[in-house]
């Protein structure tokens, strides 16, 4: 999908061991350098998680029990129970097997092991990330490129004035009202979606799906209203990078029309350096998303957060820490294995 | 930094005031004065041409007014649940022009005093964060080398770490406090300003004045503060006003999942009791417009003050975020 500014401006096109070094030896030590990476983060996630938890004062047990009368038999209990009565090492090394065998903790409000929970509640929150994802990348590409290609005009004012005030605005704000003027209903308009939830109950096969759209609708306008707006800031300063280059004028010399010159040759070169930050940004996206599934009780992992951050239920905590950091790392590490195989300048 | 001084008249001549000739007797620190004065004038006549980031200051003198003379206004008692002045829930009227809370209490007055949070919250937070990054953006350009290689490591980390996570979970093990929040909210949010420090550092210490201050027996110390923290810190001054817009959101955010200190009125803590008063499901939008839209304004205003000085202190950025 990329066009090589060589090839564009009519020069030799490069040699070929170029390509051959990507898909032959350069490629899979790119690849063994970036996994190495990622474990690494990982790692540094596992361990991160294990003292930050440590960090409370007092003793996690009488946290953990939120100050109720108990006698000193249950806290003793507790601690055998969470593994608190062994030596810190011993703790952490604990943790780390059981972390590695996929056992994140048993969650204290639920009574149920948080890898079920986390599991449990990830489908929804991959529908609904997912959906916005896709249309806050596609929505702030296309605007952001529209208005680099005619920067400084009307247009480009307009949009990058929008979506700077949509960046500025709390994205749980923007969920209440929109709860309020489209699920309440505010004077002339009626309650048109469901304040919260993701189905109504009752429905089987397309009608099922239909009334799980319905649902989606707001939440998604709401994370699409508050993310768009740096794919468009990021995807236009990018856009205006590549607009001196020689390839576009060798391009408009050939007398390619103004539309073909920016889909053809400007967008393909600025969409890589927009996915990189794209792919950067996702953490911001996690807590637009704990968010917006807090307001709109959507039964998802950022709701189940919100539920463990009221008790404090610090398993479960804990272990959506571990989630939310490793999904991001593992998509950005995605993002780092694919960007050589657009790209033929990177990982060599 | 004192860059409001608009009837500096060298501000608009092409000549700049320090190229003209001084007088003998006028010392280094005369000398020296005079520059820094008309480099801020010609800062300001050239912020001054930035319409949006004139209305952000002129917004944000506004609401630092309504802050800093709050307890003139209405006063601290307007925090109080037992002498709550009207009826649970009332509408505006003339005597609450934004109605009141569950309690009672005036919505108008509790906006206003939780300006003073908000903003001291968010003005702190972003010094920290700004702090951290400024300190290890310059030690890792400064020595090179495996400390470098570690400190960029751990900050690429940071970056792609879900940093408002971080901050709820940081802020949920320690206790309830105001300070807990600006902590949280510091040491997640510093990765940006030490890659842009150290990458101005790097740049700064390949200038041939830095070599000749290392041959006149300048060590790390003298290096770092006296010529490289000086190049960075018009930078680092308008990744602090970027910054304070999200500390600013990040605060509003902590206090409306109830990990505020309960014990003090902010934008983002009026949100969460109008939430869990039922102002939502009851279609109270009254209650609810006004701390989100002051959350908004002002966090918009100090974007475009911090992207109209990036601007003007680096010209070819356009207006890149």
């Amino acid at each position: 999908m990329t066009r090589d500014p060589a090839v564009a401006a009519g020069a030799a096109p490069p040699p070929d061991d170029r390509r051959a070094r990507v898909r032959g030896t350069a490629y899979p030590r790119y690849v063994a350098g970036k996994l190495g990476g990622a474990a690494v983060s990982l790692l540094a996630v596992l361990v991160t998680s294990f003292f930050l938890f440590r960090l409370i004062p007092g003793d996690p047990v009488k946290f953990m029990t939120g100050g109720r009368q108990v006698s000193a038999e249950q806290l003793a209990a507790y601690r055998r129970e969470f593994g608190l009565d062994l030596p810190l090492w011993e703790q952490f090394t604990d943790y780390c097997g059981k972390a590695l065998t996929g056992d994140l903790g048993t969650s204290y409000q639920f009574r149920a092991p948080v890898v079920d929970r986390i599991g449990e509640a990830l489908p929804n929150t991959l529908l609904l990330t997912g959906t916005s994802f896709v249309l806050y990348t596609v929505i702030g590409v296309v605007l952001g490129t529209r208005a680099a290609w005619r920067h400084g005009g009307p247009g480009d004012r307009f949009h990058t004035g929008l979506a700077l005030v949509l960046y500025s605005i709390p994205s749980f704000w923007l969920g209440l009202l929109l709860i309020i003027v489209f699920s309440v209903g505010a004077g002339p308009v009626p309650g048109l979606f469901p304040t919260g939830g993701m189905e109504s109950g009752g429905e089987e096969g397309f009608a099922y799906v239909l009334d799980v759209a319905h649902h989606l609708v707001l939440p998604v306008v709401t994370l699409v209203a508050v993310e768009y707006g740096q794919t468009l800031l990021v995807a236009r300063s990018a856009l205006l990078d590549e607009m001196g280059g020689d390839y576009l004028t060798t391009a408009r010399a050939k007398g390619l029309r103004d539309v073909l010159v920016r889909r053809r040759h400007a967008v393909p070169n600025a969409l890589l350096p927009t996915m990189t930050l794209v792919f950067i940004n996702l953490g911001r996206t996690v807590a637009g998303v704990i968010l917006v599934e807090t307001v709109f009780s959507w039964p998802g992992l950022g709701g189940l957060f919100y539920q463990a951050l009221s008790v404090p239920d610090l398993p479960l905590v804990q272990g959506l820490f571990f989630a939310f950091a490793a999904a991001v790392i593992v998509m950005n590490t995605l993002a780092d294995l694919l960007h050589p195989l657009l790209d033929p300048r990177v990982g060599r | 930094m004192t860059t409001k001084d608009p009837d500096e008249p060298a501000a608009s001549r092409p000549v700049p005031a320090a190229s003209r000739p001084v007088p003998a007797e006028a010392g280094p620190r005369a000398l020296a004065r005079r520059r820094r004065r008309a480099s801020a004038a010609r800062f300001w006549a050239r912020y001054r041409t930035h319409r949006s980031g004139l209305f952000g200051l002129g917004a944000l003198a506004l609401f630092a007014l309504v802050a800093l003379t709050a307890p003139l206004t209405v006063g601290s008692g307007v925090q109080s649940v037992t002498d709550a002045p009207g009826r649970p829930m009332e509408s505006p009227s003339a005597e609450f022009p934004l109605g009141t809370d569950q309690f009672g209490r005036s919505l108008l007055g509790l906006v206003v005093w939780g300006a003073r949070v908000s903003l001291l919250v968010g003005l702190l937070a972003a010094v920290l964060s700004v702090a951290i990054g400024t300190l290890i953006g310059i030690t890792a350009g400064h020595f090179r080398g495996w400390f470098a290689t570690l400190m960029m490591r751990i900050t690429d980390w940071f970056l792609v770490m879900p940093t408002l996570v971080l901050a709820i979970v940081l802020a949920t093990v320690l206790s309830r406090s105001l300070g807990t929040v600006v902590l949280a909210i510091g040491v997640t949010t510093w990765p940006t300003t030490a890659r842009l420090v150290r990458a101005q550092t790097l740049a700064v210490e390949a200038r041939p004045y830095i070599e000749r201050a290392r041959a006149l027996g300048g060590g790390h110390w003298h290096v770092m503060s006296r010529h490289v923290l000086p190049n960075v810190m018009p930078l680092v001054l308008a990744q602090t006003t970027l910054i304070i817009s999200s500390a600013i959101l990040a605060e509003a955010t902590l206090a409306f999942l109830g990990l505020g200190d309960p014990t003090v009125v902010s934008w983002g803590g009026l949100l969460q009791d109008a939430r869990e008063a039922g102002a939502v499901s009851a279609g109270k939008w009254w209650y609810l417009v006004p701390p989100g839209l002051a959350i908004a304004v002002v966090a918009l205003a100090f974007t475009l003050c911090g992207r109209a000085v990036e601007s003007v202190l680096n010209p070819r950025l356009g207006v890149a975020r």
